[in-house]
């Protein structure tokens, strides 16, 4: 705890709660309301503040920077229009649980309510995407109030805090004093999970014949994948995973079944049908994932979920054995209870529910027809994935890319996927790729992207180059909104309304006016030396549009409506 | 579990800070829950805010209305009073025609409801009416339509029977 009897003013206040938090980065843009707050940033050194080009993009990367370090994420913008910029971010946020602290400014309290210049509403526009929101009336309630903002952020299941400072409130002064621990008594959120429902589920899942673990985002969010890669491990059971989980447990495991949802593989969606007892660690059953839900249901399975949030549970699908906890902890308690009392597994089941799972396994969903002409979207992916060995941070924005990178990247450690899942928002990829390096300055951080996703925020290419950050861009140039032309060909008999990218800029040279790398690739055979040369330019960013195949589409697919076993697959075709 | 819609009544204690009503609010039209009614009031302890809440669902639809008002970080306390044994009360204010004609109808039902008048003018009564609604509501069919210059209603306020508590 910091104390000091000096009065100093509610920036400076706010600027010593940052440096308490041990805060690395705040991604901002100055305005109006926030010029206290950006002098009190100027006179100080402890942490650094990335200037972005539209405040959306702020909220991204400080968005991507807590994905792949687990921190909370910090971004500071103005009243008014910077705040109503701010609210995709906001909102993509929120639909993942990612923690992250928002501090927008405000007009001055004797000015709210009086349409004042740059003034909106900025705790009602982002109440229904918040964690929890707060306005700060008085420069007394600063510390504490930003106290319980990285608190309430990073606890229980996280999400964005938003804290609403009007300017007044920011040049009043009073002493600096910041809580050591916050307690609010209408927050508790639960950690430890029941011990008789783990017992339960344990039991249920070592009697299983047909046993499944289906791993979502609170797997990576809760930093749980080296407790589930020892639950699977010692069960020996088959496993599936979230778009937002991949890399909780890895790709590379034969135990992996893939991704499954819409466009997740053959074998993960069979299983995931077909299985008897489900155990669901850290996901939430959407529609993405489970399709039609009746269709799902008419499969009898015995389900086991494990969730920070008890919202979650029996929302969608109902959950036969609920255990609200930390995944971390229930895992950890499920590992224990293994080692000790070592129960007996059904094997012989178990070996036949692991050959049929292998039969599945081999159709081979995602081969695709190679070509000599064209160059296939997915191959890109696999070649990526080679020449950075698996290793690199890959970040993607929304559209068939994003589907691609998800199925042939294979991702083999947590953190390492950063894309927007929940909601979904195109324009992401770029400031996701730039919160990453901010964070790892030294990782190979490639940003899969889409020609129309790219240009929702192409203006952060000049972001990139004050702060040198190296990333590739790794752009799938189909030029068409070419997931939305996906289901025009399928759902509206090839009827491409409004879908196709015209009037593309040239994006060598509009990497190369920001003083970055541009390359163009045409041919399938340059593929993989491009980005041999790419990612040798270690402190070069390079954006690379990949000239593709442009009515390649994704599969295995799950029409809308349709259940999991219902995919088309490529070979279908 | 049933799948048809029942009527619940949803207690519950919140901070008392400004901006609390309208997250309870628009929780319910954000995930489109009903609401029958909702008032809410600062208890004994100024620092909280007690809400009761009427609304319907199946009991899927009423659990996730729990736990969705469990989540809020504001709210302190949720409880589903039909979980138990619960009173139910609403107050109504209803502005009468009692010209000389109606005043001695309007006297007695107003006793046989066990109503008070609370204002007398001319040509109108004012009744005051405690009770469940659907007291309330009898109250109102069994007067002739057109007696009736204006209602108005509180929204129901429960509380549970005996030693069922909601207090922090
Ligand atoms: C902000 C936003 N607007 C619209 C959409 C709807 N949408 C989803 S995918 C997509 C097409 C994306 O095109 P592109 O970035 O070129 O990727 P591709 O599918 O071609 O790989 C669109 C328009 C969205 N997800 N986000
Ligand atoms: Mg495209």
């Amino acid at each position: 705890m910091e104390q000091s009897t000096k009065k100093i003013t509610g920036a400076e206040i706010l600027i010593r709660c940052l440096h308490e938090e041990n805060v690395e980065f705040v991604f901002g843009y100055p305005g109006g309301a926030v010029l206290h707050i950006y002098d009190a940033i100027f006179h100080q050194d402890k942490f650094k503040h990335i200037l972005v080009r539209h405040e959306q993009a702020a909220l991204h990367a400080a968005d991507a920077y807590s994905r792949s370090t687990g921190k909370v994420g910090v971004a500071l913008v103005t009243s008014g229009p910077g705040a109503t910029n701010a609210v995709t971010g906001i909102a993509t946020a929120y639909m993942d649980s990612i923690p992250m602290v928002i501090i927008s400014g405000q007009v001055p309290t004797y000015a709210i309510g009086e349409d004042a210049f740059q003034e909106c509403d900025t705790v009602g526009i982002t109440r229904p995407c918040v964690k929890h929101n707060f306005l700060v009336k008085d420069v007394k309630d600063i510390a504490s109030t930003i106290k319980k903002a990285f608190y309430v952020a990073a606890s229980g299941r996280p999400g964005p805090v938003l804290v609403d400072i009007p300017k007044d409130i920011t040049a009043d002064t009073c002493e600096f004093d910041y809580p050591a621990t916050v307690h609010l008594r209408s927050y508790n959120p639960v950690t430890k999970g029941h011990l008789g429902q783990i017992k339960k589920a344990l039991k249920l899942l070592t009697e299983a014949k047909r046993p499944m673990v289906y791993s979502g985002g609170g797997v990576v969010l809760g930093d749980a994948s080296a407790h589930l890669i020892k639950l699977v491990q010692s069960l020996g059971i088959p496993i599936t995973s979230t778009l937002m989980g991949l890399g909780g447990f890895p790709a590379s495991d034969a135990k992996f079944l893939g991704m499954l949802g819409m466009h997740g593989t053959y074998e993960a969606n069979m299983a995931m049908q077909e299985c008897d007892v489900l155990l669901a660690v850290g996901a939430r059953f959407d529609d993405r994932v489970i399709g039609n839900t009746k269709h799902f249901l008419s499969h009898p399975r015995t389900i086991i979920h494990i969730d920070i949030d008890p919202s979650s549970i029996s929302k969608r699908v109902k959950i036969d054995v609920p255990i609200v906890g930390d995944v971390k902890s229930v895992l950890a308690d499920m590992n224990e209870l293994i080692a000790t009392e070592k129960p007996a597994q059904n094997n012989s089941a178990l070996a036949a529910w692991l050959q049929q799972i292998e039969a599945w396994r081999g159709k081979k969903c995602l081969n695709f027809a190679q070509s000599s002409e064209f160059i296939k979207p997915q191959y890109v992916i696999q070649k990526l994935h080679e020449v950075t060995k698996g290793d690199a941070f890959v970040t993607s924005d929304v559209g068939q890319h994003q589907m691609w990178a998800a199925q042939y990247y294979n991702f083999d450690k947590p953190r390492r996927w950063i894309n927007s899942g929940g909601l979904g928002t195109m324009g992401v990829g770029l400031p996701y790729a730039m919160g990453v390096q901010f964070a790892y300055p030294d990782a190979q951080v490639a940003c899969v992207t889409g020609e129309g996703s790219i240009q929702m925020n192409i203006q952060e290419l000049s972001t990139c180059a004050q702060y040198h950050l190296p990333i590739k861009v790794i752009m799938l140039n189909n030029r068409y909104l070419g997931m939305v032309r996906q289901w025009q060909e399928f759902f509206y008999e090839n009827r491409y309304s409004e879908s196709y990218m015209d009037s593309l800029p040239n994006f060598v040279k509009l990497a190369e006016a920001y003083g970055h790398v541009g390359m163009q690739i045409t041919k399938p055979e340059d593929v993989e030396g491009a980005l041999k040369e790419a990612f040798a330019m270690k402190s070069r960013f390079v954006f690379m549009d990949f000239i593709t195949d442009q009515k390649e589409n994704v599969f295995p697919m799950i029409q809308n409506g349709k259940g999991l076993s219902e995919m088309i697959l490529a070979e279908d075709l | 579990m049933t799948t048809h819609a029942t009527r619940h009544i949803i207690s519950l204690l919140m901070e008392n800070e400004s901006g609390a009503l309208s997250r309870v609010a628009g929780l319910f039209s954000a995930r489109g829950y009903n609401i029958e009614s909702l008032t809410v009031a600062a208890t004994e302890d100024p620092t909280l805010s007690r809400m009761t809440i009427v609304t319907s669902g199946s009991e899927a639809v009423i659990e996730q209305i729990i736990k969705q008002l469990n989540k809020l970080v504001d709210v302190v306390k949720v409880l589903d009073l039909n979980d138990g044994k619960f009173i139910e009360r609403e107050l109504m204010l209803v502005k009468v025609k009692a010209t000389s004609a109606f005043r001695d109808e309007m006297k007695r039902m107003c006793d046989i409801f066990r109503g008070r008048i609370i204002d007398v003018a001319d040509g109108s009564f004012t009744i005051e009416l405690t009770g469940s609604g659907n007291k309330l509501d009898a109250f109102i069919e069994s007067l002739d339509k057109a007696a009736i210059l204006e209602t108005v209603r509180t929204g129901a306020s429960g509380i549970g029977r005996g030693d069922r508590i909601l207090k922090i």
